[in-house]
């Protein structure tokens, strides 16, 4: 038995020991996060040191501006197709993965290998396979003459194989893990009843894998609905701004034009647009896990 | 386990052509010869890329800058995290759960949030263009993941070490330190590790907050490659595979404990 003493020390040197995490924590991403939204009150140009208060005048202009509404899209579209077809190549990989075979350890070796390369690296990797000339996937399609980062709607879809390419392999590891947490015996119990193995993954994989599904589609979307390295380097947010993001806006207002007030804005809007898709799926998660 | 049938078998082709294809084909061109770019195969395999690349550009610098700021970060992330991450997965305080979930908001913030505020504050205290004041802001994004990672581990460890360490007289700071931080040190290598590899990789901070060119990182400098007539697609395959094979190398040797470590991360809880 410790005493009461005893125990308010150890209280105070835990918040001695987690003191520094959370300065860092407060400093560098809190009061950030709260000044940006101070900032984007305010008419605030760099390069002329001009800055006042302007209240919601920037949300005002932001309603109205056009290229703000189809950057919202193009981020929606690249998150939402994105994120469904790294889920629907992820199942099938995490099952390959979880089965025993030759050369399995290779698989998952390499399925780690685009996860690690810089996303710099893997958008200049694609473009240069995209290249309208003499670029690899051109000579695939038997000399197809595709400018697959110069053509408006094609531009945005290479993008999203890039990200594909290069998260996919995250997802599986997390379908993975989850699949690795159900009992074999279910399996055994199925297969008794002779049960198919469609009939299984329906009825057991599927379902039990539902906490491990919502969790990467948790992650991977609120990190696709911030993307930018990809896109930049592929094309800047071009073609005609078909690939501009929320992240790729806010970026040019705030670097090219220095201008800090309305950039501050647009970096707000792609906050809440995070926190939106957060809360949303942390509600449906939770009501799975208290259903369970 | 049933036999691997001609299913399986092409799965596999079907899924390690897609993974390895591209970054092999990223290899072959960093080898072959510019002049012959346009034709389909190359008539022979050459360094020059890597010479011109290595030798005729600061792309060197770009390197070192990226091992330092990496470090950096590294050795910042694991000085705070690690007696966080014991606090919060042995002693018990209020706000424990408050932390951990304050830590995993913050991974999810989009850096974009934060880049005008940042950029204003590091001018102000003369840290922006510098590699100290890029390690900074990365150290914010990958606490998160150090915490959730080490905290994990150093749940794994028995209680009965903290215990005893305590009753034979350590403070517990004395009993972390003694007794428990040598006993996570796979765990600490698995989190610099992951640690590392977000610095390297990361771009948007780095475009922002540095100006000098001396003081590009890699991602930095090989989105910038460009000369004045075409791009040099061979060197930056070059480059590409300089800035890559490390991490590449690094990744499937350790491939048991990024693997234990990420889903730890993102997983567990």
């Amino acid at each position: 038995m410790r005493g009461a003493g005893s125990q308010a020390r150890e209280r105070r040197q835990a918040y001695l020991l987690v003191a520094p995490a959370v300065l860092v924590l407060v400093v560098v991403a809190l009061y950030p996060v709260l000044a940006a939204v101070w900032l984007s009150l305010h008419r605030f140009i760099l390069v002329f040191g001009e800055r006042r208060f302007t209240g919601l005048e920037n949300y005002v202009y932001l309603m109205g501006d056009a290229r703000f509404w189809s950057a919202l899209g193009n981020t929606a579209y690249f998150t939402a197709v994105a994120v469904a077809v790294e889920l629907l190549l992820a199942v099938p990989l995490a099952l390959l993965l979880n089965r025993a075979f030759p050369g399995r350890g290779l698989l998952r070796a390499s399925v780690l290998v685009p996860w690690a390369i810089p996303t710099v690296v893997s958008a200049r990797l694609w473009a240069w396979m995209f290249n309208p000339d003499y670029g690899l996937i051109n000579r695939l399609l038997g000399g197809a003459d595709i400018n697959w980062l110069g053509a408006p709607g094609y531009a945005l879809h290479a993008a999203i194989l890039v990200d594909v390419w290069k998260t996919t392999p995250f997802v599986a590891l997390l379908v993975l893990a989850g699949l690795q947490g159900i009992p074999e015996d279910l399996y055994k119990a199925a297969r008794v009843d002779g049960a198919s193995e469609w009939r299984q993954f329906r009825s057991i994989t599927l379902p039990l894998l539902k906490p491990a599904l919502l969790l990467a589609l948790l992650f991977r979307s609120l990190d696709a609905f911030r993307v930018f390295d990809a896109i930049y380097v592929l094309t800047e947010g071009g073609p005609a701004n078909t690939t501009e993001t929320l992240s790729i806006y806010a970026y040019k207002t705030l670097m090219r034009s220095g201008d800090f007030g309305y950039g501050s804005t647009l970096a707000v809007a792609t906050f809440l647009g995070v926190v939106l898709l957060a809360v949303v799926w942390l509600r449906w998660l939770g009501r799975e896990e208290g259903r369970r | 386990m049933r036999r691997p049938g001609l299913g399986t078998a092409l799965a596999v082709v079907a899924f390690l052509t897609f993974f390895l294809g591209p970054f092999l084909w990223q290899a072959l061109t960093s080898l072959w010869p510019d002049g012959e770019l346009t034709r389909p195969w190359p008539s022979h395999l050459t360094g020059a890329s890597y010479q011109s690349v290595l030798f005729g550009r600061p792309f060197l610098w770009a390197v070192l800058n990226s091992l330092v700021v990496a470090t950096l970060t590294t050795v910042f992330c694991l000085t705070v995290g690690a007696s966080a991450a014991f606090a919060l997965a042995k002693l018990e305080f209020r706000g424990r759960g408050l932390l951990l979930s304050a830590a995993l908001g913050v991974s999810m913030f989009p850096p974009i949030a934060t880049v005008s505020p940042l950029y204003l504050i590091l001018s102000a205290v003369g840290l922006r263009d510098s590699l100290v004041g890029l390690a900074l802001p990365y150290t914010t994004f990958a606490l998160p993941l150090t915490l959730w990672v080490l905290t994990s581990f150093f749940r794994q460890l028995p209680d009965e070490l903290y215990r005893a360490a305590r009753v034979d007289g350590c403070t517990p700071m004395g009993a972390f330190r003694r007794v428990l931080l040598p006993l996570a040190a796979p765990g600490l290598a698995t989190t610099a590790i992951l640690v590392f590899i977000f610095a390297w990789n990361e771009f948007l901070y780095a475009l922002t907050f540095l100006s000098t060119p001396q003081k590009r990182t890699v991602p930095v400098a090989i989105s910038l490659f460009a000369s004045e007539y075409k791009e040099p697609w061979g060197e930056i395959a070059a480059a590409s595979v300089v800035a890559t094979l490390p991490l590449v190398v690094l990744t499937v040797l350790f491939q048991r404990r990024i693997v234990s470590g990420l889903t730890a991360g993102a997983v567990k809880e």
